[in-house]
């Protein structure tokens, strides 16, 4: 599965996601929970800001010197006996790959969850050599039995479906009897695994941080199958994005606290595998050969702007749980592997503003994103660094949109005439208001009401959400 | 055996270029953070608080708590692997076992039709075979963190990785000496090994309760591909 996902036409993509009743429905409880979750977690650890101000020390510093800390990895992962490639594409990433596969001839592979290798359809690359894939992460594994239905969240992928939908497809394809009950899913999932695990002649994972002075990486998983993958094939690969490490292990400890803690609200979760090499002398289970495929894919077009720090993310997605626009739209509609708000900044860097121009768009400049990143990325000043030079590039944009943007730009700019504009919203639009949705907007807010959350002006406005939200507090 | 690199050189040049970073052979220095949040988490715990902290997050990690001393060790474990119903347990070949006496109780369980594997290093087959199908696994803590829950196993040889993964239920006893506050007194030993050059296992694990899932409606489903139950036995320390 490439970056880009779905159909091609954002507006399409987007009422697409508008009118699907179950998705809004599963978005917004999983938000809610979600963000409770990390507000809970973070008001029990008290220092919340002082883990963040230390988050975001650690991660600007390694990114400004990720020269030398990959240089150190690799030194390190080839001192153990690792083979480590340095991929600038996707395609060159997947050569290797392919390349390592074919030499043991490989036939069958166990994957744990990897954004990485999505990003870089690896899967696809590996089924054109005849290899089978299996995805074991329990969601990634519903959406590839279900003909590969792309995910909509990077933590929790198959959010947009039902138990119900699961159990069909299941049904469907593997001949399953049982219920719909998430417990009889899951049991029926792990024996079905269980037979893979044991046959997969390779296993590829992808990598929560590195660790540069040891030669480590670290896997932040529930659900055990990122362990299965490193202690059964006797061949494993791990691929990474370039930016995805830390100096040492003082810095993983803060890393992975502040990663469980905002993803789900974990003191940490299930379980942390840190794996250092392959196996040693004297032990049974592990892989006897180890690669480190190291990936760029874009990441270095990023390096030395005004968007460095995007590379800070540490893929918790807790700006996607606590977006509205997201909330409205869902993962999909932003047509890239990487929804929500820091989708909206990474994706048109990976890519390019041709194919992702209108997603800085995609938020209405809150700024729940930037408050509750655990490392302090400012998201929403980085979407509106993204419009300002979508705006400067004239040749990208139609006369009609240049308008629409400025006149947007200057009302969000404004407190005072974002509060007018959406608490007016409610009557102005009323006349434009279908079954509750607004399929047109009024003034400079028009081109944008169908793709922003002007938070359901019938309702309440987002900040006054938020505020309520907050004060609720959440119980786990 | 050395493995290879490759692309490096250019794939570094490129990113140096970008940041204005220095050539590799100039190391970097790691600054001094200026804050240590970490460091204060359950700051002067006693031993005896630590456990409480520890016996409280097993409630949220759905992890099943025991505390014993090392004498009834033995007895306890008998009841947990009773309540478990457990038919057949591996367990990992680490000398605790033996310093804790707990050979006698194995070889006498062996006669009441229960199953008990020793984790054979050498074996790689027989091993996973029998974990795989194990009811228990059964593992000494190494390092215990009382904030989160975790059991800490630095798996090298005999401390084989799946005994605490492929068996239905997983058991770790712990003993008292073990815990420690958070992660971050386990990140500071390893970081002192790589510190002095020393190896480190090629597999640590920090593990916090039974694995689960919540990829289902985001309802939390415990026992996905790892153990569906588990439970600590705190120990007094021999
Ligand atoms: S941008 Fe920040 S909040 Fe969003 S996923 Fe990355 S680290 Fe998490």
């Amino acid at each position: 599965m490439p970056m880009h996902i779905g159909e091609k036409d954002f507006r399409k993509r987007v009422s697409k996601g508008i009118s699907d009743d179950y998705m809004r429905g599963a978005v917004r409880s999983a938000q809610e929970r979600l963000q409770n979750r990390r507000a809970a977690a973070a008001e029990e650890l008290g220092d919340w800001e002082e883990w963040r101000t230390l988050g975001q020390q650690i991660r600007s510093h390694t990114i400004e010197h990720l020269d030398y800390y990959l240089h150190q990895l690799s030194d390190k992962v080839a001192e153990l006996g690792g083979h480590v490639f340095f991929a600038e594409t996707g395609e060159e990433a997947n050569e290797y790959i392919k390349q390592v596969i074919q030499k043991k001839n490989a036939k069958k592979i166990a994957k744990s969850k990897s954004m990485v290798t999505e990003e870089i359809s690896m899967n696809a690359a590996l089924e054109e050599i005849g290899c089978e894939v299996i995805e074991t992460d329990l969601g990634e594994y519903i959406l590839q039995i279900d003909d590969h239905d792309p995910p909509s969240h990077i933590v929790a992928p198959a959010l947009h479906k039902n138990k119900e939908q699961i159990r069909d497809v299941f049904k469907e394809r593997l001949n399953y009897k049982k219920t719909e009950h998430p417990e009889e899913l899951a049991l029926f999932a792990r024996e079905k695994l269980r037979e893979e695990f044991l046959a997969a002649d390779v296993g590829i994972t992808g990598c929560n941080f590195a660790v540069a002075e040891s030669g480590s990486f670290a896997l932040v998983t529930n659900e055990g199958n990122a362990r299965m993958v490193t202690a059964l094939p006797n061949t494993q690969i791990t691929v990474m994005g370039m930016e995805r490490i830390v100096p040492g292990w003082e810095e993983l400890d803060i890393v992975v606290s502040l990663l469980t803690r905002a993803a789900v609200g974990q003191k940490l979760t299930s379980y942390i595998t840190a794996l250092t090499g392959p196996k040693q002398a004297e032990e049974a289970d592990g892989p006897e050969e180890f690669h480190l495929v190291i990936v760029d894919n874009g990441r270095s077009k990023i390096l030395g702007t005004e968007f460095q720090e995007a590379l800070h993310c540490i893929r918790c997605a807790a700006c996607i749980n606590v977006c509205p626009v997201y909330r409205h739209v869902g993962g999909h509609a932003y047509g890239s592997i990487y929804p929500g708000p820091i989708g909206a900044v990474l994706s048109p860097l990976l890519s390019d503003y041709d194919e992702y121009k209108e997603l800085p768009y995609a938020s209405s400049l809150c700024g729940a994103c930037t408050e509750v990143c655990p490392v302090k990325i400012p998201l929403h000043e980085q979407l509106i660094m993204h419009r300002r030079k979508i705006v400067e590039d004239e040749k990208k944009s139609t006369l009609a949109e240049r308008v629409a943007m400025r006149g947007f730009e200057q009302i969000v700019h404004s407190a005072n005439l974002y509060r007018t504009a959406t608490k007016m919203a409610p009557f102005l639009t009323t006349p434009f208001a279908k079954n509750n949705r607004i399929t047109k907007g009024p003034g400079p807010l028009r081109n944008w009401t169908d793709i922003r959350d002007l938070p359901q002006p019938a309702n309440e406005r987002f900040r006054d959400w938020f505020k309520k939200r907050n004060k609720q507090g959440g119980a786990i | 055996m050395k493995g290879s690199i490759m692309n490096r050189d250019r794939f570094l040049t490129n990113i140096r270029t970008k940041i204005g970073g220095l050539t590799a052979s100039q190391p970097v220095e790691k600054p001094v953070w200026t804050v240590s949040p970490q460091k204060k988490v359950l700051k002067d715990y006693t031993p005896d608080q630590l456990v409480e902290v520890l016996e409280e997050q097993c409630q949220h990690i759905h992890t099943d708590f025991f505390r014993t001393s090392s004498n009834s060790l033995e007895k306890t474990l008998d009841e947990v692997l009773n309540h478990y119903g457990a038919k057949s347990v591996i367990y990992s070949n680490d000398e605790r076992f033996v310093s804790y006496q707990l050979n006698p109780y194995f070889e006498s369980s062996l006669s009441t039709g229960r199953e008990i594997y020793r984790w054979n290093e050498k074996d790689k087959e027989t091993s996973i075979s029998f974990a795989e199908k194990a009811d228990v696994g059964l593992t000494f803590s190494d390092m215990t963190l009382a904030e989160s829950g975790t059991i800490v196993l630095f798996n090298k040889k005999g401390q084989g990785r799946s005994v605490s993964l492929l068996p239905r239920d997983y058991i770790a006893i712990v003993p008292k000496s073990t815990i420690v506050p958070r992660m971050t007194q386990a990140t500071s030993y390893v970081q002192e090994m790589v510190d002095n050059g020393e190896d480190i296992a090629s597999c640590i694990n920090f593990i916090t309760g039974p694995s689960n899932s919540a990829d289902i409606e985001m309802k939390l489903v415990v026992g996905v591909h790892g153990p569906i139950r588990a439970a600590y036995i705190i120990v007094d320390d021999k």
